[in-house]
């Protein structure tokens, strides 16, 4: 069972053991965000009070539409668009939407992987290339850029990206990032090269192993001087700000989009189970498991970042001390960091003129805390300027490294399934291709890697940004929007429930009834015009690299020129237009061939009914 | 001749008070040790002993760099030693004890043998400064290969030879079973025969339609 034979009809696949099913899931969940969203958002809206909001999203919206997509696919075993088509042919868009939204974040997120695997190969060298300015041809100095900024900032936005000043200055195509996002592409077509069999023994490796690095990195970091107060600046609630409105919509989109819902790839991967499987124990481990890596992750980070912050403000204090011992030709290693502050009073008090003349810099370990960083700043330029203070940097570095590859490849997995199951299922492709040929991985990898090729330009990075704000949004918020109305309202909570007891032999109770009934929608509807109006109040901008700015090392923040907003706003609504598309034209299709139904349910055979509880007991009431 | 020479060494420390009195001259370099930062518990303390290896160490560098030209320790001028150990020194010039030897020459004399100046105190760069005189930074070796080739070299050759044995591997065994089935059947045949024989072990084939039958209907 699971292999296809000769003769032709083939198998669905299936998972070889429910663990492999579940870490898949995990996988899927768990990803970069998790590593680099969830602490950011922690640290920026008060830390332990941001807790609430956040498990309130995941108890009233995360855990019921990942129940309610798990049970979907199982139960139908059909990808995302011949789910939607099974349930009513008006709703054909909603997988063709999905579809649409997994290839375009497949192209975008594997660029991510690209840059995590060239930092990878980086780390195998001593000093590590990010340590250190390089130097100017005269060998006098170093370069300006690095200079100005800093060399982890020059090595990111410079020797990585090759930066452009503008997004709308394109550069050329940058032949490492190339190589980088090809390796990256080939990577993810070894793991699919037989579908979920070849995943399914992947996932084994790239979803248990983040969890490893993550204790490691704890273990180390809670021993790093500074950790403690990083862990004390994260966890201290600040309850005053429950009462802005954004900190529940940055909760309810952070559950949302951590769990990856709406993309089509839980579908599919469910679809792969035995229909007697307990999918309600499976959605609520997924879910849990999920925001439990995030607050695990965020106590790792936060110790790294307490201790750069507590390194930072050590330098900072040195270079006051060195400035102070040369002017005031005080003895070397008088002025320690212990009795900085007693002779920074006393000099002060003394020669006030010649301090201030000197321009001390103002060294306050708490500024030091607040600089936040969320995204590639923490990945590549935080988490990477931490590791050059940790004795053995290229190991930690290359843990790091392989971590934040393996949470990307995982959910990786999940989008490209989001892809290649409905392709299969609509059986596009002739059968007298081979399987491996077939399940069109290396098609749609070739392809996404052609596309991806626009993100490794100058300009790359910019982009990266576009579409990581406005496609993995809006879309998904409507698509979920659809699935949760289409199941519930036009399938029939009723059917929904018996086909829940006909798969794990109860029905679901009045929680989960109330949730996709009522509060998830409404939630879901508030969620989404409350995340429009924000992004629609002001113009969108974004923070460009520009050595000739004037404050320059900071990014100098630029409105999108109009071509690429008109982009925006195509990326945001082309993924959605098939919902109403389709369903326009199955309505047309329906007027014209009146006699055609609607395609038929597979599972329906008129033959045999599905009996409801009630028609059995009705008719051994009869006998 | 001695007390030539005599004279000449009282006229040169009474001119070398002389210069430190007054202000500090343009040929002059100022000069900042920070010996606990380099060497911790094992620093030394800074006494005449060690300005003297001082004034040694550059009458050295004088030496090397301008050869025949032979200074003395009583060439080089140190003036305002402060606690801080730094102080700012002048050259004399060998000829002229009130002439100064110039900035640019003094540089290069001192460039050239900084290396040596450096471990005569056992101080880097950083923790014995020239002020004005900035130090030529290490070119940095640039191997032929850069390193990150040879790492995705081994990454990329693991991925491909990966590809190529899960592709070819289905098709050999394809082709391994194609040649089988010919003599299963024929010993199928013969073990049915058999049991047809025997009595009946196996009544028929495994039909397996209507195997999910109790799911439906319950009867």
């Amino acid at each position: 069972m699971g292999k296809t034979e000769d003769s032709g009809v083939q198998e669905r696949p299936k998972w070889d053991n429910k663990a492999q099913y579940l870490l898949t899931c995990i996988g899927f969940a768990v990803g970069i965000g998790n590593v680099w969203r969830f602490p950011y958002l922690c640290q920026i809206y008060g830390g332990g009070a941001f807790l609430i909001p956040y498990l309130i999203a995941l108890v009233f919206q995360g855990i019921p539409l990942l129940y309610l997509e798990l049970a979907i696919g199982q139960r139908l075993r059909l990808g995302s668009i011949g789910v939607w088509n099974s349930i009513s042919p008006l709703l054909g868009g909603v997988g063709i939407a999905s579809m649409i939204v997994s290839f375009l974040v497949c192209i975008f997120y594997n660029t991510i992987m690209a840059w995590v695997l060239w930092y990878f190969f980086h780390s195998f060298q001593n000093p590590l290339p990010w340590s250190q300015c390089p130097i100017n041809e005269s060998l006098t100095g170093y370069d300006v850029e690095c200079e100005k900024s800093t060399p982890v900032n020059y090595f990111w936005y410079r020797e990585t990206l090759n930066i452009t000043p503008d997004i709308a200055v394109s550069g050329s195509l940058q032949w490492w990032m190339v190589v980088c996002l090809a390796s990256a592409w080939c990577v993810v077509f070894i793991c699919f090269i037989k579908g979920i069999e070849s995943m399914g023994k992947a996932v084994y490796v790239t979803a248990t192993f983040p969890y490893l690095v993550l204790t490691i990195f704890l273990v180390r970091a809670l021993t790093l001087p500074g950790a403690t107060d990083g862990l004390l600046y994260l966890f201290t609630p600040d309850w005053n700000i429950l009462m802005e409105p954004r900190v529940w919509l940055d909760a309810a989109t952070q559950i949302f989009f951590s769990l990856s819902l709406a993309f089509g790839g839980l579908i599919a991967f469910s679809s792969y189970n035995p229909e007697t499987n307990n999918c309600e124990r499976d959605a609520v481990v997924v879910g849990v498991v999920n925001s439990a890596t995030s607050l695990y992750a965020s106590i790792s980070v936060f110790s790294i970042l307490g201790f750069k912050a507590t390194t930072a403000f050590n330098t900072c204090r040195t270079e006051n001390i060195l400035a102070l011992t040369n002017h005031f030709h005080i003895s070397d290693q008088n002025i320690t960091l212990e009795n900085y502050d007693t002779w920074f009073e006393y000099l002060n008090t003394t020669y006030t003129e010649e301090v201030a003349g000197l321009q001390l810099r103002v060294c306050d370990l708490q500024r030091f805390l607040d600089q936040s960083a969320s995204g590639t700043g923490l990945a590549f330029i935080a988490f990477t300027e931490a590791v050059l203070e940790m004795p053995g940097s290229q190991v930690w570095a290359v843990l790091f490294f392989v971590m934040l590859f393996s949470l990307g490849l995982s959910s990786m997995f999940g989008n490209l399934e989001g892809v290649l199951t409905p392709i299969k299922d609509l059986k596009l492709l002739p059968k007298w291709i081979p399987l491996e040929v077939v399940t069109g991985s290396w098609v749609t990898c070739l392809i996404s890697f052609l596309i991806s090729l626009i993100f490794t330009l100058g300009s790359g990075n910019y982009w990266v940004e576009v579409f990581n704000g406005y496609v993995g949004s809006v879309p998904l918020l409507i698509i979920a929007f659809f699935e949760i109305i289409g199941v519930i309202y036009v399938h029939g909570i009723k059917n929904f429930s018996e086909d829940i007891y006909f798969m794990t032999g109860s029905r679901p109770n009045i929680y989960w009834k109330a949730c996709w009934m009522v509060i998830s929608p409404l939630m879901l509807l508030v969620v989404f015009v409350a995340y429009v109006i924000v992004q629609a109040q002001d113009h969108p901008t974004y923070p460009a690299w520009d050595p000739s700015y004037e404050l320059f090392p900071e990014t100098e923040v630029r409105p999108y020129p109009d071509w690429v907003f008109a982009i925006i706003i195509l990326l945001s609504s082309v993924p959605v237009l098939p919902i109403p598309l389709v369903a326009l034209y199955r309505l047309i299709c329906r007027r014209r061939t009146s006699s055609a139904r609607a395609e038929p349910n597979p599972y329906s055979n008129d033959g045999f009914e599905i009996e409801t509880q009630e028609q059995y007991n009705q008719r051994s009431e009869k006998v | 001749m001695l007390g030539k020479i005599f004279f000449l060494l009282c006229l040169s420390s009474a001119w070398a008070e002389d210069l430190c009195s007054k202000a500090v001259p343009p040929e002059a370099y100022y000069v900042r040790l920070s010996i606990k930062t380099a060497l911790g518990d094992k620093a030394y303390v800074w006494n005449d002993n060690e300005m003297f290896l001082f004034q040694a160490t550059l009458a050295f560098a004088m030496r090397s760099q301008f050869s025949g030209q032979e200074y003395n320790v009583s060439n080089i001028v140190v003036c305002d030693e402060t606690p801080r150990v730094s102080f700012w020194f002048v050259v004399t010039s060998l000829e002229d004890p009130s002439r100064l030897v110039s900035r640019g020459d003094v540089e290069q004399a001192v460039r050239k043998s900084r290396n040596r100046i450096n471990s005569a105190f056992l101080l880097t760069d950083q923790t014995l400064e020239f002020i004005g005189i900035t130090p030529t930074l290490a070119a940095p070796v640039a191997p032929n290969t850069p390193p990150w080739l040879i790492v995705f070299g081994v990454v990329m050759g693991a991925v491909f030879a990966g590809i190529l044995v899960l592709l070819v591997l289905p098709l050999i065994q394809k082709k391994r079973k194609k040649n089988q089935p010919m003599e299963d059947e024929d010993s199928d045949e013969e073990t049915q025969v058999k049991t047809a024989e025997n009595g009946p072990e196996r009544s028929g084939v495994y039909n397996m339609s209507f195997s999910d039958d109790d799911k439906f209907t319950q009867m």
